[in-house]
Parts: C-alpha cells; structure tokens; sequence
C-alpha cells in the first residue's frame, strides 16, 4: 500500500535508510539515528507524502528476542548481545492519503539516546515520555522529558526485559526496605 | 444616600480601580486531583493560576497504571483478554475485538472469520461504543449541574449493559470476543428484547437532547471552551470524536475499513467548531448511527444471512469442541496445549487498529513464536487526547477543565493501562 513510501525514501536518502520491510501490510523503514529528523521532516512536509499525524511512539528491547518456529524471510535475527539492543518505533499517518509508515532506530544500551519528534509533531510529546518512562530511551530535543506513569523516585525501566516482573518499588518509605532496590 | 457602586467598591466606578496597588495578582499553584470528582480520581494536574484565570496546567496520569504491557508479556495471548477488557471498561467489547484483530493480524487470519462472528463483533462493538458515548455525555452533563440527563442515560446504558451480560455472562468485563471468532452465540431472544431497547434509548435521547441542546447553561458552559483547530488536532494525533468535532474527517471504520464495515450504511458526523458543544453534538450523532449500524446487523442475522460457525476452524487457533475434549484424547490433548502453551503466533510484528468509543485503538503485537507476545503495546486513544489538555484549557477559566476534561472523554484504565 505505501510501498512507493518506502520507494520514494529509498530514492531520496539512499544510505541513510538501513532496511525496508513490509509485513502484514505494515510499512516500515529502518532509519540511521543521526537522520531521523532529517527524514521525518520530509514525510511531513513533502506533499506527495504528508505524513501529518502522529500514531504512536515505543520501542522494543531485544535482549531477550529468540524468535521459535518458522522465521518470515527478513524477520529480525535472535539477539546475539552485540547489535543494538532496543528498537525505537514511531508510526505515521498521512490524513491525506490515508496511509501509515512505521520509522525505526535502532539505539545501543550504553547510549540510548535518539533524537526527539516532538518539536516536529507535538502528539509525540507524551508518547515519548512513555517510552523514556518504561524502556529509559532519552529522546534529545524533547521540551520536557520526565517519567510520565510513574513516580519521580522510581528506579529502572518497567518495560525492559531484564526488569523482573515480581519487582516492587513501594513509594512509601519503608525502614525494612531502605536500600534495597 | 450613597449610589451601590460607592457602597460596594469604595469608589465611584470599577474602572477607577488602580489593579496594581490593590489586588495584588501573583501567580498561584493550585493542585486539582487526583481526588476530584471531575478527575475520575486518576489524574492531577498541577495548575497555575492568575486568579480563576489558567496559566499552566501540568497534567500528570499514571494513578491507574496497572501494567498492562508488562502483564500481557507474560500471558498467554487467550489469557489477555480479560486485561483488554480492563482498559476503556466503557467500552470494553471494542477493545476485545481490538486485540483479537491484532493477533489475527499476525496469524494471517484477517478475512477469514466466520461471518457470523464478524456480525456478532459488529453488533457487540457498536453498543459497547453506544455505552461509551451514553457515559461521556450522561456524566458530562452531570458535573455541569444537569442530573436528570445523567439518570436517563445511565439507565440507557445499564439496558444495553444486562443485555451485553447475557450474551457474554458479565456485566463489565466481558472477556466475550475470542482469537479467531466470538466465545458463546447470541442466545435465543436476544435480539428481539435489544429492538424493544433500542425504542427506549432513542426516546431517552430525544428527551436528552430537548433537556441539553437549547439549554442556556450547558450552552454556555459548552460552547466555545476547549477550542481545538484542525490543524492542531492532526499534528497532535487527535482522533476520534475530538478530531470529528474540529472538522477532521477521520473515522477508522471508513478511512481504513475493517471487518463488515465497508457492508453497512453509516455516516460520519463531523463538527465544525472544535470546542466541547461540537464534541458532545458528535457523540449524540455517533450513537444514532450506532443503532443504525447495529439495525442493519441484527437484520441480516435475522434474515439467516449471518448464519454459520462463530468460531474459525483452524485447529491451531479454536479450541475444539468440548464434548470432544472430553472423549477424545486427540482433543483432550489439543485443548490442554492451547490453555497451558497458548496459541503459537508466528514470529512477527504487526500494528493493528479500530474505530474504539474514544478514537483510534490500535495493538501493535510483536509475536516470537511462542504461546506469548513478546511485546504487547496499546495504542490508547485516552492517552493520546489527554496530552492535548494542557493545551486546550490554557487561557480558561478553573471551572471550564470540567467540561473540557469530561468532552476529552478520559477512560483511567486506557489512558494509564
């Protein structure tokens, strides 16, 4: 469906765009973090595209990704704790064409850090505080990045694969519990 | 004798007053939540305050945060079922199917649900979204003085309610929708007892409308407060009811259309204002278009064009038979794979999206192979358009958050998952 999307990406960025797929009808472009902005400004603003609306932003840890069973041809690799270890999704919308492209980066664990799509569409603003608040993704540029479910005080990342569900973090102080975390 | 205004200003014209020796105009901070009544006990938001006048509003949700990511990790993908319903619990049969297109969708099972059940989700989705809307602008209504609307529409809302629990067997959450069909069939004498309903609730919303629509006070509480544009409402993701209000001609069902929506007649009401009158007009109009939806469903399944299984027949998604899981050790064996392994979905990712009571739903499901996903994200609508307040109540007075924070429709459980 947006096919010529990703075609029309390919032909103006060249290197800048790692992988395309599509699968289930999903469109998705594998982008290089230093021209995210750079690329997303040009969805937007090129009027054979208009990529206007923002969808939703998350990203995926991959430290445990083992995929079993039949593997689709170009399907992501298991991990082998070397190659970047979270995927940054951003989904667009394009109201005029009614089509959608999924953008993403991928971010190592030591820095993980991308640039921020908030000053471009402002939708992304929460979005992105949820993905810095589970995963611990810092997005550069965003106007106010805080934890947005949880509390200040709150140690970790939730949504990380090695974050054990049973944890708890208790936000009333507790002298039993001071230092445990 | 003294004129009224020396008596009561001191002074001979308000106009004389010299504001900046006497009233005194810092900037204050004022919390409103969680514990309010108009927060749904679920957000605060810090507000700065030039007298009743907003400066700034910080929105903060999360007091409902129940994990549902990191809970859905864990589950089997059967086994998430009751968490979605837990999300908009307005709505929750909209979120059912929601998340059971989305692992179709990995599955390669799109298009391939028994009619049936496709009607069935229709019919079961498009009164969830009537509850949906009956609850926005029955409590709405409500917080804005207006009490007889709110028992009229609850009570609406309650006969849709008793009747969801029949064909489901829970009032609230009803865990109903199943991957690949619906769990249980419409029972024998439903759809009549759902007609003579649908009577009421359109007697209940004319008397509601005649009660709201001219009314001086809702008006002016409504009408031009929270004013969102068009371009304002795409650039921050708006969908939904809010969109259509600002005149954004977005409707999932007819923009993407999924399951047996491209079949029926139905229109899209789009607003022209963008304030909370237009959204609340939207979701008057939306619910008559869902009984209409709903009309032409329950024809056709009369009519005996919707008849057949309510369930695929891929061995590797349904659960077989229970006679036969209880004879046959081939089956026995089947089913017991299906509760403890789940369903194998092959590795994969895949965004998928409905029309939800608030806007756009969407599942975006990362499958490994394995009987659980190894990533489950929701897309809330809930969410998405609260991010929008602070924006929208800036230059509002204190009262207004009340409708502009009932017209954004925030459901808890999906906006903090």
């Amino acid at each position: 469906m947006a096919q010529s999307v990703l075609d029309a990406l390919k032909a103006k960025f060249g290197d800048a765009i790692e992988r395309t797929e599509s699968s289930h009808g999903d469109e998705t472009a594998v982008v290089k973090a230093a021209k995210l902005v750079e690329i997303a400004t040009f969805l937007r603003d090129d009027p054979k595209l208009a990529f206007d609306a923002p969808v939703f932003c998350t990203a995926i840890d991959l430290v445990h990704w083992q995929p079993v069973g039949p593997v689709l041809p170009g399907a992501r690799p298991a991990y082998d704790g070397v190659s970047p270890r979270f995927e940054v999704c951003y989904q667009l919308r394009s109201t005029t064409f009614k089509r959608r492209i999924r953008l993403k980066i991928f971010v190592t664990e030591a820095k993980p850090t991308v640039a921020s799509l908030t000053p471009l569409w402002p939708g992304f603003n929460w979005q992105e505080r949820e993905t810095f608040d589970m995963y611990g993704i810092r997005f550069e540029g965003h106007p106010d990045l805080r934890r947005i479910y949880l509390y200040e005080e709150f140690i970790g990342y939730p949504l990380r694969k090695d974050y054990p569900k049973e944890k708890r973090q208790p936000l009333v102080r507790r002298t039993d519990l001071v230092g445990d975390h | 004798m003294a004129d009224l205004k020396t008596l009561v200003l001191g002074r001979k014209d308000a106009a004389d007053l010299d504001r900046e020796q006497e009233l005194p105009h810092e900037l204050m901070t004022v919390n409103m939540g969680p514990s309010h009544p108009a927060m749904h006990g679920t957000v605060r938001i810090v507000l700065t305050v030039d007298g009743e006048r907003i400066v700034a509003g910080d929105v903060q949700p999360g007091y409902l945060h129940r994990c549902f990511e990191k809970e859905a990790e864990y589950a089997t993908y059967t086994q998430i079922f009751p968490y979605t319903d837990r999300l908009n619990y307005v709505s929750p049969m909209i979120n059912n199917v929601g998340y059971a297109m989305a692992v179709e969708k990995l599955l390669g099972l799109t298009g391939k649900i028994p009619r049936r059940a496709e009607y069935i989700r229709v019919i079961v989705s498009e009164i969830s979204r009537i509850t949906d809307h009956l609850t926005c602008v029955g409590a709405s209504a409500m917080e804005l003085g207006a009490f007889t609307p709110f028992l009229y529409l609850l009570k609406a809302r309650e006969w849709l309610y008793t009747l969801l629990e029949e064909i489901s067997g829970a009032r609230l959450t009803h865990s109903y929708v199943r991957v690949g069909g619906v769990s249980k069939d419409i029972p024998d004498g439903w759809i009549p007892k759902l007609t003579a309903r649908f009577v009421e609730i359109r007697h209940a919303l004319v008397e509601c409308e005649a009660m709201l629509n001219g009314n001086k006070i809702f008006r002016d509480r409504m009408a031009g407060v929270g004013v969102l544009s068009k371009a304002d409402a795409i650039r921050w993701g708006q969908t939904g009811p809010i969109a259509r209000a600002c005149g954004l001609d977005y409707d999932v069902r007819k923009d993407h259309p999924y399951s047996i929506y491209p079949e029926l007649e139905f229109d899209v009401p789009v607003g022209t204002t963008g304030d909370c009158f237009d959204r609340y007009l939207v979701r008057i109009e939306e619910i008559k278009q869902s009984l209409r939806l709903v009309e032409q469903c329950l024809a056709e399944v009369e009519r005996g064009g919707a008849d057949g299984p309510i369930m695929t027949d891929d061995p590797w998604v349904a659960l077989p038979p229970k006679t036969d899981a209880y004879n046959t050790i081939e089956s026995m064996i089947r089913h017991f794979k299906h509760i403890v392994d789940g369903i194998r979905v092959p590795a994969g990712e895949a965004y998928t999206f409905v029309e939800g009571g608030n806007g756009e739903l969407g599942f975006f499901i990362v499958g490994d192979g394995t009987g659980r996903p190894y990533k489950c994200y929701c897309r809330s609508p809930s969410f998405v358009h609260l991010s929008t307040a602070s924006t929208i109540m800036h230059g509002h007075l204190i009262a207004d958050i009340v409708p502009i924070f009932g017209m954004i429709n925030m459901i808890g459980g999906e906006c903090d998952k």
